[in-house]
């Protein structure tokens, strides 16, 4: 479909909660960008008509962290494969972390990313700048110039930074120039060479344990520097109750701070770590009960203002070895909506607040004009039927990571059709709907 | 991949020996009934048995040992078993095979029973998970997940010594938080039903929420061993002196090191066991592990005959599964 065209979603249920909208309305198309919603503009014809009756209409959904694994791995992944598995899901707009190879800590880097994600023309994609050169955590890198490049955020990717003065250095340089800094709490010596959560299957598995303590030593620290440098911090993946509640305390003091979680860490507690499952194996670890529902309360309420993937696929090798040996990480871009939409379904949020956290929250964390409906804004839209049960596996994931712990679940929820600026980037033949 | 069932053929039986947890009181009371018949063998003038003749047992051992290797081959000759020592410490993975490659080729030599040790935990599920369904494994340590063959023929020698397992206090001392002996130990004592099982070390080495592995909390020696009938001493590695796990050799014998005056509070005919080797003067004085209670000796022995009775039930199963086979 060319850009230009001219489209009109009919039936559909729309939800766009930056916009208060939920109900059954039309949505209009021209030119890439969303023209009007209910009625078509006086004299609009339109090329084209998706029935969406029965389906749910949202904005394109936007992931914080969705690791595409090129340049560098591509025996991974790719750009390509990478963007199409996103549009599967649903996702128009993902955030990127630098940990590729070479490191996203020069311009040249980030331009790279971004023309062959322009190539490929499956999502939107913005890259994070690296925080440090080489992520060393050693000397700042250049953020003028790779904000300048398009890298929307600095980051540091799941690597932690042991020198709290280059932490400090860092913050206060990326305020210079209003740039949000994304940190993987951790502190990396109580980290030590932990895999699980350090906890009753942590002793009784015997696997290295990371104490809760890693992250909420870290989320303290990360919390007094943004104080003291006036930085805009944002915690990526937070996975215990204790940090929430310092996140939520922090944000009633007035620090403007945000923070995320990734689905899986709303869905899977330690106890999926039982029979050794590598594919559980993703850093920060899944931790009690009581900290998943502290996560999901925080999502339902807000301080926790997204949920994203944390998409990291892998090639098959690197989880076929005993579970310390393992790549941590899942392929987790095709699950993200359903594994929320679950959550709508024990009623742990409503449908709007799912969707709000992930679309038009995580867009403001990047400060981008996109994860809502109005007219005159880019037409990235998410199509998906509520109702289908699907089961995930390896012949239905478009994703080249089959590393997922969720492979033969049955999910609820399944993505028809993605638009990306009005144009039609994903579209699941009849068949399989 | 199930963590229970891995172990059990569609019947029950023992397939593998990967780790105590899910065996079931009957299944470990059938092996150490099992291992009581095989300690005669080694009196006899021919120290052998047939009962796995024709068959392959390959000792892959990722990380060194000497005690524990010797009594698996041991153990596989007695049963008339050919046996493949592999060292692959030094071997295979070093230049740069993977796991599950050395496996496969190990396969294409048609071996029917791999004894393995490494030092990741899981790793002993990982390889039974991808071995060849007519293959059995049985894990000689993984990290520090599971010593299993070590747990039993610890409870093999408690029962000779103490018959019934419900009366008794059983005190562990050590470095809980490294031991795939004591994980091992815990999960046998509490399937075998245990009156009482303690563990005893400075906060360090107990690993968190210790108390779900069914056991007290002490951190002094001589209230944890006070009214004990036995009392298992466990090898501190050297490298725990590093980290900031303990601060010296000299204060944690101190503190944790087994003397005679210490063990003065145990039953008096309590007993002191050991997995071998002893840092003397470390975990515990020579006068202890050389002296009346100490049974660290027959540990050994007992070994022989419990690894003789995993692996001839571990051949039995895959028997048993070859017949069913040929009967279909």
């Amino acid at each position: 479909m060319r850009e230009g065209c001219r489209l009109s979603i009919r039936n559909g249920h729309l939800v766009d909660p930056a916009n208060g909208i939920d109900g059954r309305l039309d949505l209009h198309v021209a030119d890439g960008l969303v023209v009007a919603i209910g009625d078509p503009p006086q004299g609009f014809t339109a090329e084209r008509t998706l029935d969406a009756r029965g389906q749910v209409v949202c904005p394109g959904l936007v992931d914080l962290c969705c690791r595409l694994r090129e340049p560098g791995w591509e025996h991974k992944a790719t750009i390509g494969s990478e963007t199409a598995a996103a549009a599967a899901g649903g996702v128009t707009t993902l955030c990127c972390p630098p940990d590729t190879r070479p490191i996203i800590d020069t311009p040249a880097v980030a331009q790279l990313v971004l023309q062959t994600a322009e190539r490929a023309g499956r999502a939107r994609v913005v890259p994070a700048g690296a925080l440090t050169r080489g992520l060393e955590g050693a000397q700042i890198s250049e953020m003028a110039a790779l904000k300048q490049a398009g890298c929307a955020v600095m980051s540091h990717g799941d690597r932690p930074i042991r020198n709290t003065l280059v932490l400090r250095r860092a913050m206060e340089y990326a305020a210079t120039f209003g740039l949000t800094v994304f940190l993987h709490p951790e502190d990396a010596y109580l980290r030590d060479q932990g895999c699980v959560h350090e906890g009753r299957v942590s002793t009784r598995l015997g696997l290295p344990g990371i104490p809760e303590a890693a992250e909420t030593v870290a989320v303290a620290r990360d919390l007094a520097l943004a104080e003291q440098t006036g930085a805009r911090i944002h915690f990526r993946g937070l996975s215990s109750g204790r940090a929430t509640a310092m996140l939520l305390e922090a944000q009633a003091r007035g620090l403007d701070v945000s923070a995320d979680v990734s689905a899986h860490q709303l869905t899977l507690t330690e106890a999926n770590v039982e029979g050794f499952d590598s594919n559980c194996h993703v850093i920060p670890p899944l931790r009690t009960d009581a900290d998943r529902e502290a996560l999901r309360e925080a999502v339902r309420h807000g301080a926790i203002s997204a949920i994203c993937s944390d998409h990291q696929p892998h090639e098959a090798d690197a989880k076929l070895n005993p579970f310390p040996e393992t790549a941590p990480g899942i392929s987790a871009v095709e699950t993200l909506l359903p594994l929320t939409l679950r959550l709508v379904a024990e009623e742990k949020i409503d449908l709007t607040t799912a969707i709000k956290r992930l679309t038009v929250d995580p867009a403001e964390i990047l400060d981008l004009p996109v994860g809502r409906l109005d007219a005159g804004r880019t037409a990235d839209v998410c199509i998906f039927d509520p109702e289908t049960v699907w089961t995930a596996g390896t012949d239905t994931l478009v994703s080249r990571g089959h590393n997922t712990p969720f492979l033969g679940w049955e999910l609820r929820g399944r993505v028809t059709r993605t638009l990306l600026a009005g144009r039609l980037v994903f579209e699941r033949p009849e068949k399989v709907q | 991949m199930n963590r229970t069932n891995i172990q059990l053929d569609g019947q029950g039986n023992l397939k593998h020996f990967l780790t105590v947890e899910g065996l079931g009181r009957d299944l470990l009371t059938q092996i150490l009934d099992k291992a009581e018949g095989f300690l005669g063998v080694a009196q006899q003038a021919v120290k052998k048995v047939p009962l796995c003749r024709g068959k392959v047992v390959a000792n892959l051992f990722f990380e060194t040992s000497t005690r524990t290797r010797t009594t698996f081959e041991l153990a596989a000759k007695r049963l008339s078993a050919d046996v493949l020592n592999l060292n692959i410490s030094t071997s295979a993975t070093a230049k740069g095979e993977t796991l599950l490659d050395t496996l496969r080729n190990l396969e294409a030599m048609h071996v029917d029973m791999f004894v393995v040790r490494h030092a990741e935990s899981g790793a002993a599920h990982f390889i039974a998970a991808h071995a060849e369904p007519h293959v059995s494994v049985i894990n000689a340590g993984d990290g520090r997940h599971s010593h299993p063959t070590q747990g039993m023929l610890d409870m093999f020698t408690i029962r000779r010594h103490k018959g019934d397992f419900a009366n008794l206090c059983v005190a562990v001392v050590g470095d809980i938080l490294h031991s795939r002996v004591a994980r091992s130990q815990l999960a046998a004592l509490r399937a075998l039903g245990a009156g009482e099982v303690r563990v005893i070390a400075p906060r360090t080495l107990i690993p968190a929420e210790a108390e779900t592995l069914g056991a007290r909390v002490f951190y002094d020696l001589r209230e944890g061993v006070r009214e004990a009938d036995v009392v298992i001493m466990l090898r501190l590695q050297r490298e725990r002196m590093r980290g900031a796990l303990l601060p010296s050799e000299h204060e944690y014998f101190q503190l944790f090191g087994l003397t005679e005056e210490r063990l003065s509070t145990a039953k008096r005919d309590a007993i002191v066991m050991h997995p071998g080797p002893i840092n003397r003067g470390v975990e515990m004085d020579s006068q202890v592990a050389d002296g009346p209670r100490s049974v660290i000796l027959e540990q050994v022995s007992n070994g022989i005959a419990v690894r003789m009775a995993v692996m001839s039930m571990c051949i039995g199963t895959q028997n048993l599964q070859g017949q069913r086979h040929t009967d279909a």
